[in-house]
């Protein structure tokens, strides 16, 4: 049984609808991403699986309960991390945990909670004082104090450095192994094709694409080949040499689209050597996930 | 183990109100100052028949305080929570919203206890000379606490935070004004009068006096306002209540 399970869900802020027909399902020890534009209905999908926004139509299932009617079951057995804030500014990290263990039966220890977000140094640091990766931390120990089976991350790595976000990628993607199942959110790409099990891209509250990453990379994106030089080449001469246009891309870089076959690397180089213009760098294959998801979204994540 | 929401969340809100260390000077500030002041300089009406205005002001201070508190400061604090995402972030966890809004009744019912006991030792000095009923006066703390509460989390629970600030210190000014707690409520024109006889603070104002002086005076009309006030606000603000 998944552990989350949406069929048809809408989503209506007065006449302005926020989510159309979403379905979607999440198996324990999965991770479900949800990609989408700011405003495309992402928030209010997850808001509404909490069992947080009051649905307009369709069912939201979460452990096999309803979680607007059987709340109180729900909320006990589910992590939730908020995009921003949702900690009291004065009170340190260690008295929001202490809080937080309070509200469940069989809390993880405080202690093994600090040592997990690496909070030791600012435990007794005021929540306003905190970095952004020590309060996106903080939030994440949060939503893993009840010992979740279903955790919900919205936009989980949010102004944390890169450091900070491995960090955080690290744990989700450990909690996922222990068998939770993980709904995220998130606008770093290159996060959703690391961290996901599968991706739903939403798009004014319709799920546009779904699949695993490699699948959305196979069936939206397109072979590429992008070259970087020392100098600047002739773009015309070279669209027409190798037949195939080349488009400028600034800074001395070029884009060969179009569904470029792998074999036009030895041309490229072939070109070069010829007209004495020395290679910087250069990329070849299907497309990256952010190149899928401009070409299926046309915006930006 | 199993788990206490509505103590673990009282706990964390009594720390919290007990070192906000600028809502507390306002708390206890005001009605302190309202004490000392008219009580040493004699410029605001009395009630008939009172001669000390010491007598008038302690009680009218202690009313003062509560509704400063349970609606001002109660309030106000809600509502940041609110605009800071914390109320939301709670919402997700099994505290319901019963037991927060216990929590936040507990941890202002506290601070009460401590402003009405520093109020009381200040008027004992200054020449209070209590003699009425005790359960009364009591009473009427309770009911009063729980009715401001109750107003100040209606207004937490349904307005923007910089609403709150502005509805709650307005509220509180009118209430001020209306409800005979620094100087007598006949001293007010007879239509408004009236009408301030139906507010929570003429209420709890009025019975402290009485059961603090024994001063005659029927408190029937009273004890049921306050009564209605304290049940209806509470329970509107637990309906009314939004985490978000």
């Amino acid at each position: 049984m998944p552990s989350i399970e949406v069929n048809d869900l809408w989503v209506r802020y007065g006449d302005r609808e926020a989510v159309r027909g979403v379905s979607l399902a999440v198996e324990p020890g999965r991770i479900l991403c949800v990609l989408g534009r700011n405003g495309a209905g992402k928030t209010s999908t997850i808001e509404a699986i909490e069992g947080y926004r009051r649905i307009a139509k369709g069912t939201v299932r979460v452990l096999g309960l309803d979680p607007a009617r059987q709340r109180r079951e729900v909320v006990k057995k589910i992590g939730v991390m908020l995009q921003v804030g949702g900690i009291y500014p004065r009170m340190n990290p260690r008295q929001a945990l202490d809080l937080y263990a309070g509200f469940y039966d069989d809390p993880v220890p405080v202690d093994e909670l600090v040592k997990l977000a690496e909070l030791g140094s600012a435990q007794k640091t005021p929540y306003r004082f905190l970095s952004g990766g020590e309060k996106q931390r903080l939030a994440l120990a949060l939503a893993l104090v009840g010992r979740p089976d279903v955790l919900f991350l919205d936009e989980p790595t949010a102004g944390v450095d890169a450091a900070g976000k491995q960090q955080i990628r690290t744990a989700v993607a450990d909690m996922a192994r222990a068998g939770v199942a993980v709904l995220l959110t998130t606008h770093e790409l290159n996060e959703a094709e690391r961290l996901a099990d599968s991706i739903a891209v939403i798009d004014e509250g319709r799920i546009i694409a779904e699949g695993t990453p490699t699948e959305l990379r196979e069936r939206f994106g397109k072979q590429t080949v992008v070259f970087r030089t020392a100098s600047a080449i002739d773009v015309a001469s070279f669209s027409q040499r190798l037949g195939l246009k080349v488009t400028d891309l600034g800074d001395n870089s070029y884009r060969l689209g179009e569904e470029a076959p792998p074999s036009i690397v030895g041309s490229i180089t072939a070109l070069l050597a010829e007209q004495r213009i020395d290679l910087v760098e250069m990329n070849a294959g299907r497309g990256s996930l952010e190149d899928v998801f401009l070409e299926i979204t046309n915006g930006e994540a | 183990m199993a788990a206490h929401p509505y103590q673990a969340q009282a706990k964390a809100e009594i720390r919290l109100s007990m070192t906000q260390y600028e809502s507390l000077l306002v708390t206890f500030g005001i009605p302190l100052l309202f004490l000392v002041a008219f009580s040493l300089i004699k410029v605001l009406p009395l009630p008939h028949g009172v001669l000390k205005p010491v007598a008038f002001l302690v009680p009218g201070t202690i009313a003062l305080a509560v509704m400063a508190t349970g609606m001002v400061s109660l309030g106000i604090a809600t509502g940041v929570e609110r605009s800071y995402g914390v109320l939301k972030r709670l919402g997700t966890t099994p505290l319901s919203r019963g037991a927060l809004l216990g929590a936040k009744i507990t941890s202002i019912a506290v601070i009460e206890l401590v402003q009405v006991v520093l109020l009381a030792v200040v008027g004992l000095a200054l020449g209070w000379k209590p003699t009425g009923n005790a359960l009364a006066f009591v009473g009427a703390i309770v009911l009063s606490s729980a009715a401001f509460a109750g107003i100040g989390l209606i207004l937490a629970g349904r307005l923007k935070s910089e609403a709150v600030i502005g509805a709650a210190n307005g509220l509180f000014l009118v209430l001020l004004v209306l409800g005979g707690m620094i100087f007598p409520v006949t001293s007010l024109p007879g239509p408004i009068a009236d009408v301030a006889r139906l507010l929570p603070a003429y209420a709890s104002a009025h019975i402290l006096f009485v059961a603090s002086t024994g001063a005659a005076g029927s408190l029937t009309g009273s004890w049921i306002v306050l009564l209605v006030w304290a049940i209806i606000a509470p329970l509107l603000a637990t309906r009314l209540f939004r985490f978000e």
